[in-house]
């Protein structure tokens, strides 16, 4: 089973930095195994650095894919982590 | 007990623990693993999880940004992208350190190739990765040591970023196996008055833990002292703080022969420290402060506003304030041109005024204002002047402006041996001491491959300063030192030995040299002078007069 969904980043320095590392650890926090993709480019969204490496700014639309049970709720979480706007 | 020998930087003691900083661990080489991939895997895992855990529990003592900083690197050191790449390498039979080198190589040269912030986390990356390396080799992790209690801190050497994280609440003293007395860790030493041994090749030998003493005017490091040898250190520790806490006199020679002792600063905000710590005036105001992050000239209004809150700041006492000195090390946008091939000797500093008058005009008018708005002694100085010409019509401009007393930086070995035609056309002149080296040396002071020869005990810079001393004392005009040279006490003796009136250096240097001074004559002071003047060599130099000083 997998589920996806496709959000627009609100943080206003994206995920860099401080919400970088906030996200990599809600992503933890979730227990699933889940993906980030930005246009082409889809990584682990459990890795700091390949999360980093997507240069995602403000106003992007990533989407995350959930796998390993608890997805939407998986998803509940984050899309919320990500519509909130950490550096406010 | 054993006495290590080094270069003794200012006259400071201290006793204490010694923390060695560790060195970075050399890179591992590719060669076969001896053990199994699965045993290799399970030393990387607890190497990175320790480091990951030491790097959250500095966080949490550092708080603030420092604890995002260091939490997202323990986050980058656990990576399970990271972690692939390692396990990748352990599989095909390298060693843990091999894989986690490579494996964060790659992964730091994708970062740094991203530029921007990413580009900037490279470091923390290249941080982590040797942390988990030295760990892997049962090493020390690298870096300052933080063991949470004062200590001796030693080291091969300071690098800048190094002395950038030093809690200087923590270190008792600096003793480096490598670097002389020209090294960052000797101008840090000084700037900050930290009692420093420098050079010290035998320290290598020294233990996190052992008990030292560090002893800066001796330029020893005393291991396992005596009981009588540590009762001395205490005493003489007690008497610098007494002396350190005592009233401020006026600097003065044995004889009572007056040093003025000067703060050199760099902008307003410094005053009242300075004061504080015994400044009876400033030596040298560097006005760059206001220019530098412009695009533009600030206006006179602007200008003015500084330098009279400035001058407010002493009371009525003597300020010295140089005129924009840019170019070389500090181009400005509007008056430098970056296209000099040798900037240093370029149109800088009063070259670069007079190709442009209009900024000078206007700085030589602001100050004329605040000299009208205060009661502060207020004396202006050209940088960078080379010839009597330059001397003379600096001399014309800043007098025509109502400018009571204008003077010269002699900093170029021209103006020290013309120091008597161009003391004729001014009021005065400051000796330059690190350009002057820098000039007389031919050696770029910012190029670390000839930063041996950047040292103001070379003879044949002190032999120009006694001219420029001579002169002084020919005309009857005042010859000051604003530069490295005048906060190291035994050499601020040599200055006035060779004839100079006043001292001006980073306030934290004042009470060193204050009670140097103190222990010698005027007629001790030449002596000690001479001695050094008559050596071939820095190290002679400082070595002949530390004998003599003694004698």
């Amino acid at each position: 089973m997998s589920a996806s969904r496709t959000v627009t980043v609100a943080s206003s320095s994206g995920l860099h930095a401080r919400p970088a590392k906030l996200f990599v650890e809600a992503v933890q926090g979730t227990g699933s195994t889940i993906t980030l993709a930005k246009g082409e480019k889809s990584v682990n969204a459990a890795s700091i650095l390949t999360v980093l490496s997507l240069g995602v700014e403000k106003g992007d639309e990533v989407t995350l894919t959930a796998e390993g049970g608890e997805e939407e709720q998986a998803l509940d979480t984050l899309e919320q982590f990500l519509t909130t706007d950490h550096d406010a | 007990m054993t006495d290590l020998t080094g270069t003794g930087i200012g006259r400071g003691i201290a006793r204490g623990p010694v923390a060695r900083m560790a060195a970075l661990p050399a890179p591992p080489q590719d060669v076969p693993s001896q053990l199994s991939p699965e045993e290799e895997s399970q030393r990387v895992a607890e190497a990175v999880q320790a480091v990951a855990e030491e790097l959250a529990a500095r966080g949490e003592q550092a708080g603030g940004q420092a604890k995002d900083v260091l939490e997202a690197q323990a986050m980058m050191a656990q990576d399970p992208a990271l972690a692939d790449a390692v396990s990748e390498r352990t599989q095909a039979g390298k060693t843990g350190e091999w894989a986690v080198f490579e494996a964060f190589d790659e992964f730091r040269r994708t970062m740094e190739s991203l530029g921007g912030y990413l580009g900037e986390r490279a470091a923390d990356l290249n941080d982590v990765a040797q942390r988990v390396i030295a760990r892997l080799r049962g090493l020390p992790a690298p870096g300052v040591p933080d063991p949470r209690h004062p200590f001796v801190l030693v080291a091969e050497d300071l690098a800048p970023a190094d002395t950038a994280l030093l809690d200087l609440e923590k270190v008792l003293a600096l003793v480096t196996i490598e670097g002389g007395p020209t090294s960052h860790t000797a101008i840090l030493a000084r700037e900050k008055a930290i009692t420093a041994v420098v050079g010290v090749a035998a320290a290598e030998e020294l233990t996190g833990g052992e008990d030292v003493i560090v002893d800066a005017a001796a330029g020893t490091v005393i291991t396992a002292p005596t009981q009588e040898q540590i009762d001395d250190a205490e005493q003489r520790i007690a008497q610098r703080a007494a002396v350190q806490a005592a009233p401020m006199a006026p600097g003065a020679l044995a004889d009572g022969t007056e040093v003025p002792l000067l703060a050199n600063l760099g902008s307003p905000e410094g005053a009242a420290e300075a004061v504080e710590l015994g400044a009876e005036g400033v030596g040298l105001f560097r006005t760059e402060f206001l220019f530098l992050s412009s695009d533009e000239a600030p206006t006179v209004a602007e200008q003015t506003e500084s330098y009279t809150a400035l001058l407010q700041a002493f009371g009525g006492r003597k300020v010295v304030v140089r005129a924009l000195d840019a170019g070389a090390d500090k181009p400005l946008s509007f008056l430098t041109n970056t296209e000099e091939e040798n900037p240093a000797l370029g149109l800088r500093g009063l070259r670069a005024l007079l190709a442009d008058e209009q900024v000078l005009d206007d700085q030589l008018t602001a100050l004329a204002q605040a000299q009208e708005a205060t009661e502060a002694d207020l004396w202006v100085m050209a940088p960078m002047v080379s010839t009597v010409e330059e001397a003379q019509r600096f001399s014309e401009l800043a007098h025509a402006k109502g400018l009571k007393t204008a003077g010269v930086m002699v900093e170029v070995p021209s103006s020290a041996l013309l120091a008597e035609d161009i003391l004729g056309e001014v009021d005065f002149a400051s000796i330059g001491t690190n350009d002057l080296t820098q000039y007389t040396m031919a050696a770029d002071r910012m190029l670390g491959s000839v930063s041996h020869l950047q040292d103001p005990w070379h003879p044949a810079v002190l032999r120009l300063i006694r001219e420029v001393g001579a002169a002084g004392q020919s005309t009857g005009k005042p010859v000051g030192v604003c530069g490295e040279a005048a906060a190291d006490p035994l050499l601020a003796v040599v200055l006035v030995g060779l004839g100079v009136n006043t001292l001006s250096m980073a306030p934290a240097a004042l009470s060193d040299v204050r009670t140097e001074l103190t222990l010698h004559s005027a007629e001790q002071a030449r002596a000690v002078a001479q001695a050094a003047l008559g050596a071939s060599s820095a190290a002679e130099a400082r070595k002949a007069a530390l004998a003599a000083s003694q004698a």
